[in-house]
């Protein structure tokens, strides 16, 4: 043992970690995979034989964008739509929210702090039915806003837009320096201008982790989204997706399967393309050391 | 000194309120908002919307306030967040805290008034109220016109609102048939027997004055029916005028002394029964205890192991040395990128007992193929494997963050010291990353703990806890044991009883999540206000 070199002993580590993270990586994509397998098995059933399929072919995508039962484009527009106008609007609540609560002082602050996250802890399945009363009200007044809208959805999504990620931004705020808001304020600065010309600018990363996972939380919603849209064509992917495997659960699998590797795509190209970019976020926001 | 004055907002010089376009503008932005707030609270009214209405009109109130008073310009910033926040998130848990004091659910699904109203409109047949048979007439404008016969012979013409004509004083009357009924009468026409059945409102209109009003019973009698039930205020009890038994309201059912109780039970409080049924009734409480255990058992086993695997991969993977660092920790993210709705049912195919490539998989090596989701066990160990699928990328990032904020020195110092790699992690990386990750483990705690979609999506709660009185089963936990009473078809709905678990699961992690800011710098971070 004494003979190796320190080269060799380094080399040896390497290869522990990599058969490591060989066997983690199967555990962590075998599902993945599978799915793979499932949409381009022809077959159409939970049960595939062998992994690679004996003939593979694109049925399954081809009936994603023929089939009038499964209008799959739509659905993955709706969602892209809804995310898109949810993920801006809440985001701009949140920074303004989150610069107040940062930089200015008032009564009740911690308070208001304290109580966002309690609202946040609060299981809110049965208020659900408060919800869809609440919107066929709004609907009874403002036919554009009441159920089976996009914008009656997107509004209460909003009612979240004051949440978590108010902490999360607050803490990026607090870490950069009172000097540069003073100075600017000697030279006569407004609040306003100073939020918006001197401090949003560097809260560029933060503002694109807090927007990844707003785009991520709503697209992934499906118990609102499922309560509140009623027809078909209105459904986000996720609703789609989950009724459309709900009713004949074995038989439509392959389309299932081809349906939801490319609505997880967008998510999964985001994430890994911006990854070093979250993980700066997240860790600079949360976790402060 | 000085940092507190330059962020306060300055009530004299540079505040937005001392420019005249502000105040103009702030004006106006108001008197928009003003308006149409005002619009929409008065047709919230108008559309009998009473809590809406009230609802607007305090934000309303809260907007001006904000918006008028120089020391609320902080709230300006988050004004739109805050009145969303109200309308959406504060209100519907306001409405489920009240309801959880009520009755509300099937049986229970009308108000009092409603009860009331519903219960006034019943009617009967007095003792010496006049019976008749009856022939219907209709003119073009679809009112109607009854001729009635008694048994005494004589006959009246009747129409809605006006006391009954007696046969020599009516007009326009045609010819009399050999059954004493007239084949016309001046501008209606006779409903024969088909057209009377298929008539839905006729049976609906009283005829007569409104005292002694005659409405149709059956296709051959109408009668001098009187309202049944009386509700008196003053004592708040409803009077059967038949048979004069009273009946006061009891938890949302008008009761009698003798327990014989009335139709329409409306939505009533019912004080805190509906969180001590729990303590009487063992048939409740037999599953509720088992669901509790587990929810804190899942919650705490979700966390503890993917905690774990996630800091483990991120140790094992920190070294900025190792070749193809970056590829491994993109491919172990990839369960966090995709949707978990997705990835939970993708794995509900997995784990399918005959089907699934798990089990097909394990009968071929091993030749068994364990019935995950019909033994309760192994139902929680596949639920378990799932969590730590989906959830320890998370700390995989997380702690990769964390782990680099820690200085190099200390593990110098501590391999000088002669700690081996076993002490210089347990002595040191893991007590500090505690310190920074701590707040979020809970928050994860928090966040399994109602892990709805999981437990739903993948096993709706099943395999079905066996004699259990309510729809329980062995992976239920507390929220999706709570679906059950709310949403789940096929049996009596109890809003009430279902509100009442969910405020007792919110004291739950509210107090797990207050009691983590306590020892947090998180919330000293708050409370110092740096």
């Amino acid at each position: 043992m004494s003979n190796i070199t320190l080269k060799q002993r380094k080399n040896l580590n390497h290869l522990g970690r990599w058969l490591v993270a060989l066997v983690l990586i199967f555990f962590a994509i075998f599902p993945v995979l599978w799915v793979l397998s499932a949409s381009l098995n022809p077959l159409n059933t939970l049960a595939s034989a062998r992994f690679i399929p004996d003939n593979v072919g694109l049925d399954n995508y081809r009936f994603l964008f023929e089939s009038p039962d499964f209008p799959f484009l739509t659905w993955l527009w709706n969602s892209i739509k809804i995310s898109t106008i949810t993920t801006v609007l809440s985001v701009s609540i949140t920074t303004l929210a989150a610069y107040a609560f940062s930089r200015l002082r008032f009564s009740g602050r911690e308070n208001m702090l304290k109580g966002i996250l309690l609202i946040q802890v609060f299981p809110g399945l049965l208020a659900m039915i408060a919800m869809f009363t609440l919107v066929t009200q709004f609907g009874t007044i403002i036919p554009a806003l009441g159920l089976d809208t996009h914008a009656g959805l997107i509004m209460v999504y909003l009612g979240g837009a004051m949440g978590v990620n108010i902490w999360l931004m607050k803490g990026f705020f607090d870490t950069i320096p009172r000097a540069i808001d003073e100075s600017a304020m000697v030279d006569g600065a407004t609040q306003w201008q100073i939020f918006s010309q001197l401090l949003l600018p560097l809260m560029r990363p933060i503002l694109v982790v807090v927007a990844i996972l707003s785009f991520i939380g709503t697209y992934g919603d499906f118990i609102l989204a499922r309560i509140l849209l009623k027809s078909t064509d209105q459904y986000p992917l996720m609703v789609g997706l989950f009724i459309f495997t709900s009713g004949q659960f074995s038989q439509n699998w392959g389309p299932f399967a081809a349906g939801a590797l490319l609505g997880a795509l967008p998510i999964m190209i985001i994430y890994l393309i911006l990854q070093d970019q979250i993980v700066g976020g997240l860790t600079q926001g949360a976790v402060k050391g | 000194m000085a940092v507190q004055n330059l962020n306060m907002p300055r009530s004299k010089k540079g505040e937005p309120s001392a420019t005249l376009t502000n105040v103009v503008l702030r004006i106006v932005l108001l008197l928009a908002i003003d308006g149409f707030l005002i619009w929409f609270a008065l047709n919230a009214f108008a559309e009998g919307f009473l809590p809406l209405g009230i609802v607007v009109v305090l934000v309303g109130a809260f907007v001006n306030y904000v918006i008028l008073v120089n020391d609320m310009y902080p709230l300006r910033w988050m004004l739109l967040g805050l009145i969303l926040m109200a309308m959406f998130a504060i209100w519907p848990i306001l409405l489920t805290i009240f309801v959880a004091f009520t009755n509300y659910g099937d049986g229970h699904l009308l108000s009092k008034t409603q009860s009331i109203e519903l219960l006034e409109k019943e009617r009967y047949l007095p003792e010496g109220g006049a019976a008749y048979s009856w022939t219907g007439y209709r003119n073009d404008a679809g009112e109607y016109a009854l001729w009635l016969q008694n048994a005494a012979g004589e006959s009246f013409l009747a129409f809605p609102g006006q006391p009954l004509i007696p046969a020599a004083e009516a007009e326009g009357i045609g010819e009399l048939d050999e059954s004493g009924i007239p084949t016309s009468i001046e501008g209606f026409n006779k409903l024969n027997a088909l057209q009377v059945a298929s008539d839905q409102t006729i049976s609906q209109v009283q005829f007569g004055s409104e005292e002694d009003g005659v409405r149709i019973r059956s296709a051959r009698e109408a009668a001098q029916l009187q309202s049944r039930y009386s509700y008196n205020e003053d004592q708040d009890i409803i009077v059967d005028l038949q048979t004069e038994i009273e009946y006061s309201p009891v938890d949302g059912i008008w009761t009698a002394v003798n327990r014989d109780e009335l139709p329409f039970g409306f939505q009533s409080s019912v004080g805190f029964s509906n969180f001590t049924r729990f303590f009487e009734s063992p048939a409740l409480r037999g599953p509720l205890l088992r669901i509790i255990t587990w929810n804190f058992v899942f919650a705490f086993f979700s966390v503890f192991s993917t905690f774990a695997l996630g800091l483990g991969i991120a140790y094992i993977f920190n070294d900025r040395s190792l070749p193809g660092r970056k590829i491994i920790q993109s491919l172990l993210l990839i369960p966090y990128t995709i949707p978990s709705l997705i990835t939970i049912i993708i794995w509900r195919g997995m784990f399918n007992n005959q089907l699934g490539v798990i089990n097909r998989t394990l009968s071929d090596l091993f030749g068994i193929a364990p019935a995950w989701f019909v033994d309760p066990t192994l139902a929680k160990i596949a639920i378990l494997i799932v969590n730590l699928w989906l959830g320890y990328p998370y700390f995989m990032l997380i702690c990769s963050g964390a782990l680099q904020a820690i200085p190099e020195d200390l593990y110098e110092a501590a391999r000088v010291d002669g700690a081996n790699a076993w002490q210089r992690f347990f002595k040191i990386t893991l007590p500090l990353l505690l310190v920074s990750v701590g707040p979020l483990l809970v928050a994860s705690f928090v966040y399994n703990f109602n892990n709805f979609n999981l437990i739903y999506l993948f096993i709706e709660g099943g395999p079905p806890i066996a004699n259990s009185a309510t729809r329980a089963g062995h992976t239920d936990i507390l929220i999706s044991y709570v679906y059950n009473f709310a949403f789940a078809s096929g049996r009596a709905k109890e809003y009430g009883l279902g509100s009442a678990i969910t405020i007792v699961i919110f004291i739950i992690v509210a107090v797990i999540t207050l009691f983590q800011f306590r020892y947090t710098r998180m919330w000293e971070e708050v409370g110092e206000g740096v």
